[in-house]
C-alpha cells in the first residue's frame, strides 16, 4: 500500500517537474525557432545560447508589480489564472510517457493514472479551461479582456466538436477509451496510417483549440490589445502563459498518443521516443505560427462548423464502414 | 488552396536552415559605408595642427545652431578656433558643415557610438573632436 502510493507521489511529481521544465524551455523553443525562421538568431544572451533565459524571464515576472485592477472582482480575478493552469496541467495526468517497467517487484507503468475512461477524462478537463478565459476575461472589467474571453470561448467550444470528432475513429479501432489501451494497440502500425483525415482534423482544431496562430483572434493585439489576459501582470499573467503552453504540451503528447504511437519507437528508450515525438509538433506549432497570418473571425467559425466538422463526421462514417466490412 | 499553404511552410522551413542576419552588436560591428555621416572630427594639415581657420561658416550653415566657434589669433596672425564646441544632441548629422568648410577642416565619420550618461558630454569640445577618431 505505502509502496503505491509512494510510487504514485513519485510519478506525479516526475510529469510535474517534467511539464514544467518542458514548458519552460518550449517558450525558448519557440522564441529561437520563430528567429531563426525569420532569419535572427532569438535569445542568446542569457547563458550559453540563450538557455537560461526561461529562468530569467521567470524570475523576472516574479518580482514584477502585482497589480489588481480596481473594480475587478478580486476573487474570480485571483481564481481564474489558476483553474485554467491546473486544468492545463491536470489533463497530463492519462497521457502515457513510457513502457511499464518492474522495479524491486512492484510494477510500475509510466503513467500517472490508468483511466479506463482516460480520453473522457482529458477532453473534460480540457474544455473546464475555457472557465478560467471567460472568468478572467469577465472579472478583470474591461471590454477588451470581455471580448477577448468571448472570442475565445466561442471558438474553443466550436472546435472541441471537430477535436473530440477526430478522435472518434481511433476510439472505433481500439474499442477503448483508456489511454494505455491505444498505446499498446499501436505497437505494430501507428494509427496515422488508419486515420489520415482524422490526424488531420485533429491537428487543426489542436492549434485552434490552443488559440495558437492561425486562430489566435482571442490575443489579436491589433483589435483587443491582449485578449482576456489584458488586465493580468505578475505570475497571474505567467500563469495564463504556462497554461498556454501546458496546452500546447497536452495536445501535442494527445497527438503522439493517439496517431503517432505514443511511447512505441526504435532503438531508443521509450521516454525518449515520446519526447522526441512531442517535440516534433511543438515544433510544426511554431512553424505554423511563423507562417500563417491570422483568421478573420467569420472565416474562422465558417471553417469550424463548415468544414472540419462535416469533414469529422465523414471521416467518423468511412471508418465505420471499413470496420464493418472488415470484420 | 492546400498548396499554397504548404509553399508557405516550406519557406519558412528554407528560412529556418539559412544563416540568420544579425550583427552581434557589441561583439560584432556594422561596417559603415565611407559616406555615412557620424560623428564629426576637426582634421589636421600635414603638420598635424588643426585645419579650422574658425571663419564660422559651420556655424552659420547648420541649421541645428548646434556649433559654436569663437575665433582667435595665433602667434603668425594665423586664426584658429579657441572655443569648437558641436552639440550632438542638437546636431542632426546633415553634413552640411562639411560641405560648407573651405578648408575641408570638418568632416562627419563613421563612428555611430555617441551615446553618453550625461547631457554634458555630449556636447564635444575642440579637443574632443580634435582627438575622436585618433588614438
Amino acid at each position: 500500500m505505502l509502496a503505491y502510493v509512494l510510487i504514485a507521489f513519485v510519478k506525479v511529481l516526475v510529469v510535474f517537474t517534467g511539464m514544467m521544465l518542458i514548458v519552460a524551455y518550449m517558450t525558448l523553443m519557440e522564441r529561437k525557432v520563430l528567429g531563426h525562421m525569420q532569419a535572427r538568431f532569438g535569445p542568446n544572451r542569457v547563458g550559453p545560447f540563450g538557455l537560461l533565459q526561461p529562468i530569467a524571464d521567470g524570475i523576472k515576472l516574479f518580482f514584477k508589480e502585482d497589480i489588481i485592477v480596481p473594480h475587478a472582482n478580486r476573487l474570480i480575478y485571483i481564481f481564474a489564472p489558476t483553474v485554467i493552469v491546473i486544468t492545463a496541467l491536470v489533463s497530463y495526468a492519462v497521457i502515457p510517457f513510457g513502457d511499464s517497467f518492474t522495479i524491486l517487484g512492484q510494477k510500475v507503468d509510466l503513467v500517472v493514472a490508468d483511466v479506463n475512461v482516460g480520453l473522457l477524462y482529458l477532453f473534460a478537463i480540457s474544455s473546464l479551461g475555457v472557465y478560467g478565459v471567460v472568468m478572467g476575461g469577465w472579472a478583470s472589467n474591461n471590454k477588451y479582456s470581455l471580448l477577448g474571453a468571448i472570442r475565445s470561448s466561442a471558438q474553443m467550444i466550436s472546435y472541441e466538436l471537430p477535436l473530440g470528432l477526430s478522435v472518434i475513429g481511433v476510439l472505433m479501432i481500439t474499442e477503448s477509451l483508456s489511454t494505455v489501451q491505444i498505446v499498446e494497440a499501436q505497437s505494430k502500425v501507428w494509427f496515422i496510417v488508419y486515420q489520415p483525415l482524422g490526424f488531420i482534423i485533429y491537428l487543426i482544431s489542436a492549434v485552434a483549440e490552443c488559440s495558437r496562430t492561425p486562430f489566435d483572434l482571442t490575443e489579436c493585439e491589433n483589435e483587443l490589445v491582449a485578449g482576456y489576459q489584458t488586465e493580468y501582470s505578475s505570475m497571474k499573467f505567467a500563469l495564463y502563459y504556462l497554461a498556454e503552453y501546458a496546452h500546447i504540451l497536452v495536445v501535442s503528447s494527445l497527438a503522439v498518443t493517439l496517431f503517432f504511437g505514443g511511447w512505441h519507437g526504435w532503438i531508443l528508450p521509450p521516454v525518449i521516443c515520446f519526447l522526441i515525438k512531442i517535440f516534433v509538433f511543438i515544433f510544426f506549432f511554431i512553424w505554423v505560427r511563423a507562417t500563417f497570418p491570422r483568421f478573420r473571425y467569420d472565416q474562422l467559425m465558417k471553417f469550424g462548423w463548415k468544414v472540419l466538422f462535416p469533414l469529422a463526421l465523414l471521416n467518423i462514417m468511412i471508418t465505420a464502414v471499413v470496420i464493418v466490412l472488415g470484420s | 488552396m492546400i498548396i499554397p499553404l504548404l509553399k508557405g511552410l516550406w519557406l519558412t522551413f528554407r528560412t529556418f536552415f539559412t544563416r540568420p542576419v544579425t550583427i552581434q552588436y557589441p561583439e560584432q560591428k556594422m561596417v559603415m559605408y565611407p559616406r555615412f555621416r557620424g560623428l564629426h572630427e576637426l582634421t589636421r594639415d600635414e603638420e598635424g595642427k588643426i585645419k579650422c581657420v574658425a571663419c564660422e561658416l559651420c556655424a552659420a550653415v547648420c541649421p541645428a545652431k548646434c556649433i559654436r566657434v569663437e575665433p582667435a589669433e595665433g602667434p603668425t596672425h594665423k586664426r584658429f578656433p579657441l572655443v569648437y564646441e558641436i552639440d550632438l544632441l542638437r546636431c542632426i548629422f546633415c553634413g552640411f558643415c562639411q560641405e560648407a568648410c573651405p578648408y575641408g577642416a570638418i568632416i562627419l565619420r563613421e563612428n555611430f557610438e555617441t551615446a553618453s550618461y550625461t547631457r554634458k558630454d555630449l556636447i564635444y569640445n575642440r579637443d574632443k573632436l580634435f582627438h575622436a577618431y585618433q588614438k
